[in-house]
Order: C-alpha cells, then sequence, then structure tokens
C-alpha cells in the first residue's frame, strides 16, 4: 500500500508543484506591486497632512513644539455662543436638511422613471448632472438674484440647502442609481401591486429598503460635500463651517492656526463620515 | 381538536370560486396587436392554462387581468363585477411571477404576511396564516430565511404561499417555472395542481411549455397573434387539433403528403378519417402524430410508400423515437422502448399509420415538422 501511494503521489505532485509555485510567485509579485501602490497614494495624501500638522504644532522659535495654534481655536470667541460651535452646528444642520430634501426629492423621482416614464430616464440623468458642468462662481452669479431675496426674510445659513441639493445632484444620483440597479424594480413592485400595495407604499416599503447601500452612499457623499463646502457660503455671506475657519485663521496673527483650522476640519468631517458608515453597515449585518 | 393547516387554509378560502369572463379584450402597442378582440371565460375553481408562443399574447392577456396593464376595449369581469378599470392593487388578486419576486429585505414570513399586513390583519393572527401558508407549500421551517437563503424553487413556492395568502379570487400564474430546473420544476408543478385543487380557486396558468400545460389545467387555450386558436380539455388540445397551427404546436407531427377523397384521406397508402369531414377533395399535407405510426406485423412487404430505413433511435425512457427514411421522405415514430430495441440505425422497418383523425394543411411542402419539439 505505502509503495502504491508514493508512486501514486510523486506524478501528481510535480506538475500541479509548479503552477503552485508559479501561482505563488504571481501572487507575491501582485502583493508587492499592491503594497508600492498603497503606499505611494498613501504618502501623496499623508505628507501634506502631516507637514500641515507639523506646521500647527510649530512652536514660536523655528524647530520647537507648541499647541499654542490648537489653544487658539478653542479659545477664539465671538459674541454669544462661541462661533466656531455655532458654525458646526449649523453646518450639521444644513448637512440633515440637505440630504434629506435631496433624498425626498430624487429617491421618488428616481424610482417613478424606472417604473413608469423610462423615456424621461435620459433626460433626469443629464439635468442631475449638470451641476458638475457648472462652476461655483457660476451658480453664485446665477442664483445671487434669488439668495438676494431669500435674504430679506432669513438670513440663516440654512437657506444654503437649496443651493447644495443642487450641488450634490450628480454625486447622490449617481449613488442612487446604482442601489436602483441592483435590484428588479419592476418585478418587485408588480408584486407588491399584485398584493394591494399603493405606489407610496410600493415606494417606500418595498424599493428604497432595498436601495438601503444606494442611499447611504448618496447621503455620505451629500454630508461629506455640505461639510467641505466653502466658495458659495463665503460668496453669498453666509457662515459655515468652513467660512469659520477661515475666519479664525485670518483674525488670529499665528499662521499656524490656519492649519491647525484646517486639520481639525477634515478630522470632524473624517470622525462623523466614519460613523454614519458605520451605522449604515452595522444595520446591514444585523439583517443578514 | 386542531384542524391542520391545509384545512384552515381551505376553510378560509371556502367563499364560492368566482367566475373570470374576458369579453373582447384587446391591447396594441404602437402598431403591434399583442391581444386582439379575446374572449375567454374561466369556470370557477379551474385552472386554464394558456400556451402559445413568443409574442402570442398570453403574457398579455393575464398582466390585463391582473390590472399590471390597461385594455384598449373590451372588459374584465371577475365574479359578475366590471373590473377592467379597477387597479390592480384593488383586484384581489394573487400573482406568481417568472422571475424570483420576493422582497429581498424581508424574511420569507415578513414576504407571505405583506399582503395580510397592508389589509390591517392583526399580528398575531397574520403570522399564524403566514406560517399556515408556508406549511402548505412545504417551507415552514424556513420562515425566518431571507429570500438569498433559498433555492430558485423553494422561492418560487414562497411566492405562491404569499399569493394565496390574501385568499385572492383569482390565482395569476405567469411562467412561474421557467427559471428552475426540469426536475424541480416537475415537482413544483405538480405541488401548484395539488394547492390549487386543495384552495379551490380559479386560476389562470401561462406557459409556453405544452408539457407543463397539458399536465396541469382543466383546459388548455393555445395562442396564436393575440387570439386564441382552440380552447379545450388538454386531451382534446393534443388528439383532436382544431387547426394546423394548434397540431404543430402541440406536441410533434409529420407532414405527409396525401390525397382528400370522400371525407378521409389517404396518406402512403394508409386510408385515414378527416377532423373536418367536409374537406374538399384534392392534395393536402397531413399531420400525422409520431405515436399514430405503428410497426408493420409481421409478413408486410419488403418494399412500400411506408418501408424505410431507420436513421436516428432517440431513447425518452419508456418510449424511444425513431426517425425512418423513407426515401422521398423522412418519418418519426414513437415506439416503446422494448419495441425500439430491435432497431438500429440502418435497420429496414416497414410501418403503417393508425387510423386516428388527422388534420390537414393545404401547404404543398410536406416535410417532418418538429415544431412541437422546441417549445
Amino acid at each position: 500500500m505505502a509503495a502504491l501511494t508514493s508512486v501514486g503521489e510523486t506524478p501528481l505532485a510535480a506538475p500541479a508543484g509548479r503552477p503552485r509555485g508559479m501561482q505563488a510567485g504571481r501572487r507575491r509579485r501582485l502583493n508587492a506591486f499592491r503594497y508600492v501602490v498603497f503606499t505611494l497614494f498613501g504618502a501623496f495624501f499623508l505628507i501634506p497632512l502631516l507637514a500641515m500638522l507639523r506646521f500647527s504644532l510649530e512652536g514660536a522659535k523655528l524647530g520647537t513644539w507648541s499647541l499654542s495654534a490648537w489653544r487658539q481655536i478653542a479659545s477664539y470667541q465671538g459674541s454669544g455662543i462661541p462661533p466656531l460651535l455655532s458654525s458646526i452646528e449649523i453646518t450639521l444642520e444644513l448637512a440633515v436638511i440637505t440630504c434629506a430634501v435631496m433624498l425626498v426629492l430624487l429617491v421618488p423621482t428616481m424610482i417613478w422613471v424606472q417604473l413608469r416614464v423610462r423615456w424621461l430616464a435620459r433626460t433626469i440623468e443629464v439635468l442631475c448632472l449638470l451641476p458638475l458642468t457648472i462652476p461655483a462662481i457660476v451658480l453664485v452669479v446665477g442664483l445671487g438674484e434669488i439668495y438676494n431675496r431669500i435674504q430679506r426674510f432669513s438670513l440663516s445659513a440654512l437657506m444654503l440647502f437649496f443651493i447644495y441639493v443642487i450641488l450634490a445632484l450628480p454625486y447622490a444620483y449617481r449613488a442612487l442609481a446604482a442601489g436602483l440597479s441592483g435590484i428588479d424594480v419592476k418585478t418587485l413592485s408588480e408584486a407588491a401591486r399584485s398584493l394591494g400595495a399603493s405606489w407610496f407604499t410600493v415606494i417606500v416599503r418595498v424599493i428604497a429598503p432595498n436601495m438601503r447601500q444606494g442611499i447611504l452612499n448618496a447621503v455620505l457623499l451629500t454630508f461629506s460635500l455640505v461639510l467641505g463646502e466653502f466658495t458659495i457660503a463665503y460668496l453669498l455671506l453666509y457662515t459655515n463651517l468652513q467660512v469659520e475657519l477661515y475666519s479664525i485663521s485670518r483674525n488670529t496673527p499665528n499662521a499656524g492656526v490656519l492649519f491647525s483650522t484646517s486639520i481639525a476640519a477634515l478630522l470632524f468631517a473624517f470622525v462623523l463620515l466614519m460613523i454614519l458608515s458605520y451605522a449604515g453597515r452595522g444595520r446591514r449585518r444585523s439583517r443578514g | 381538536m386542531t384542524s391542520s393547516p391545509v384545512t384552515r387554509v381551505r376553510d378560509r378560502a371556502a367563499r364560492d370560486a368566482v367566475e373570470v369572463r374576458l369579453e373582447g379584450l384587446s391591447r396594441h402597442y404602437g402598431s403591434v396587436v399583442a391581444l386582439d378582440r379575446l374572449d375567454l371565460t374561466l369556470e370557477p375553481g379551474q385552472l386554464i392554462a394558456l400556451l402559445g408562443p413568443s409574442g402570442c399574447g398570453k403574457t398579455t392577456t393575464l398582466r390585463l387581468l391582473a390590472g399590471l396593464e390597461d385594455a384598449d376595449a373590451g372588459r374584465i369581469i371577475v365574479g359578475g363585477r366590471d373590473m377592467t378599470h379597477i387597479p390592480a392593487n384593488k383586484r384581489d388578486m394573487g400573482m406568481v411571477f417568472q422571475a424570483y419576486s420576493l422582497f429581498p429585505h424581508m424574511t420569507v414570513r415578513q414576504n407571505v404576511a405583506f399582503g395580510l399586513r397592508l389589509r390591517r390583519v392583526g399580528a398575531a393572527e397574520r403570522d399564524r396564516r403566514a406560517i399556515d401558508m408556508l406549511e402548505l407549500v412545504g417551507l415552514a421551517e424556513h420562515a425566518t430565511r431571507y429570500p438569498h437563503q433559498l433555492s430558485g424553487g423553494q422561492q418560487q413556492r414562497v411566492a405562491l404561499a404569499r399569493a394565496l395568502a390574501i385568499e385572492p379570487q383569482v390565482l395569476l400564474l405567469d411562467e412561474p417555472l421557467s427559471a428552475l430546473d426540469a426536475k424541480v420544476r416537475a415537482q413544483l408543478r405538480d405541488e401548484i395542481r395539488r394547492i390549487q385543487l386543495e384552495v379551490g380557486i380559479t386560476t389562470l396558468f401561462v406557459t409556453h411549455d405544452q408539457e407543463e400545460a397539458l399536465a396541469i389545467a382543466d383546459r388548455v387555450g393555445v395562442m396564436r397573434d393575440g387570439h386564441l386558436e382552440q380552447l379545450a380539455a388538454p386531451t382534446e388540445v393534443y388528439s383532436r387539433p382544431a387547426t394546423s397551427f394548434v397540431a404543430e404546436f402541440v406536441g410533434l407531427s409529420n407532414r405527409l403528403a396525401g390525397d382528400v377523397r370522400d371525407g378521409s384521406v389517404i396518406v402512403r397508402g394508409c386510408t385515414l378519417p378527416l377532423v373536418e369531414q367536409d374537406t374538399p377533395n384534392g392534395q393536402v399535407v397531413a399531420l400525422v402524430r409520431p405515436e399514430a405510426v405503428t410497426m408493420a406485423s409481421a409478413g408486410a412487404p419488403e418494399s412500400g410508400p411506408l418501408v424505410g430505413t431507420v436513421i436516428a433511435v432517440t431513447f425518452l425512457g419508456a418510449t424511444s423515437r425513431v426517425t425512418v427514411d423513407l426515401g422521398d421522405a423522412r418519418i418519426l415514430a414513437q415506439f416503446s422502448t422494448a419495441d425500439a430495441a430491435a432497431l438500429s440505425a440502418g435497420s429496414r422497418v416497414a410501418l403503417t399509420i393508425r387510423p386516428d383523425p388527422v388534420l390537414v394543411s393545404a401547404s404543398s411542402d410536406p416535410a417532418v415538422s418538429v415544431a412541437g419539439e422546441e417549445a
């Protein structure tokens, strides 16, 4: 038996061994390539951030370390509520409103187009992607008249949601379209209709829950867009987080504040998006 | 004493089965006529299978009945009530689709209970009825699973349970078996029929598979170009097809040259009765079923119009299909496998044709037709 086994195994092992060796080599080379690419891209993003961090920690003398630039963010005071806190609050509110309006507008529209007026799909896509091609300054000029009128009634930066929804449309549309393409909208809606569901029920209880990943991605993109938006708020004379950070850095003699505030804003957005992303993923796991 | 789930389901469905009448139903897509003034009546509790090639209008008929599309003309009467303009969600019809249609984000039980939830049935009653329905289709133990954790056959059974859970007036089945493999398909087909008979619900079943239609239905409607060619019991559709299209579409037919003389047709020396007795005398093409072609008894002549060479023997299980070259034509015969065992490619064989009533057509191109084979 032993002889038979060894005779049987040897010829099998030899031809199988070489391709396996070749595969292992190829895998190693592929892994090495991945690490190189990952390191290069990591360095591309991280080195400027680390340089900013180092500059924000620069002391009064070159080469020394100090937290004064970071302390100045916290100690920066305007009248009443600290303006930084108030701008964070208003930016978060703005992000929530923008996401809500975007979802309410876009999700039913896209589902309806898919179900009933497919011939409109191309037009809706072009309309939604159009803001990508319009520079912010053109949007501001175009919408300036409307905002002049709005400002007569309200000076709150929350009014920016209108323009932010337009800005978020291309990203949200793409994310939602990807979510929608993964499900058989027609069959699911017809099945729900035959069971007695109204169109509202079909959209809210059957289609939307099945495109949750797309909705989550759209929310993440919209949220990050609102958190990082500066140009339009600044040009329309509203104060959001980015405008406030800019204002802090301008009003302090320490140039390091510019960088400490930028890193603080980046960290804030990063943590918030991570929380949102994990919240969505957690729910998905608990379902499966 | 507690009743079985099947009894409970049957008791709940005990309200009288309804009659469905389609009157002059028409539907056009641009210039294409999908349905042309179709009249069809489904007797209460009856299962009618609509059979036909792609584009014949069978699915359109079902979708119009379900309210998923609007008719251009005609009326839909269900249980004496005009449903023509009632929206799909108010029609009270259960439907099983060709594509898997379970809601992916709901468990099997939630799927089955969905329609009951919309009808505001209490949670406890809803769950009990959902489990009853799942027991009816043999999937109660999968109640907490999600659709992606089920096989295709199981998903379609859950879809059937979901459609029946709302106790619909009419059950609509739109090629529910076509995505399944052959074995599961046959099992589920029998199961659908069993459940339909138990629940006693009026059912419209759409399929392009003739075997499925003949096996499951009380009556089979063969459709072509938006109208019904024949509506009859499966045996009648098969053995007494109303038109040459039905004869060719349902089952295999040999197309053999024949000569009509005074109410019968002479095909390769055999005199056969005609389905349509008033066919005028003259040359025709006779449609002869392979099972009507039999082996001639011992002592038959060595040559003649029905003596030929075997080209192929195809084993089908209990029977075998034999293709014979007659020199100027080919003929398909279906023998018991025991009889066919003696034959092989190259064997000489003498045949005869059983005198079953045959249909004739005016076509001048006789050949073995295999139109039914693909369906």
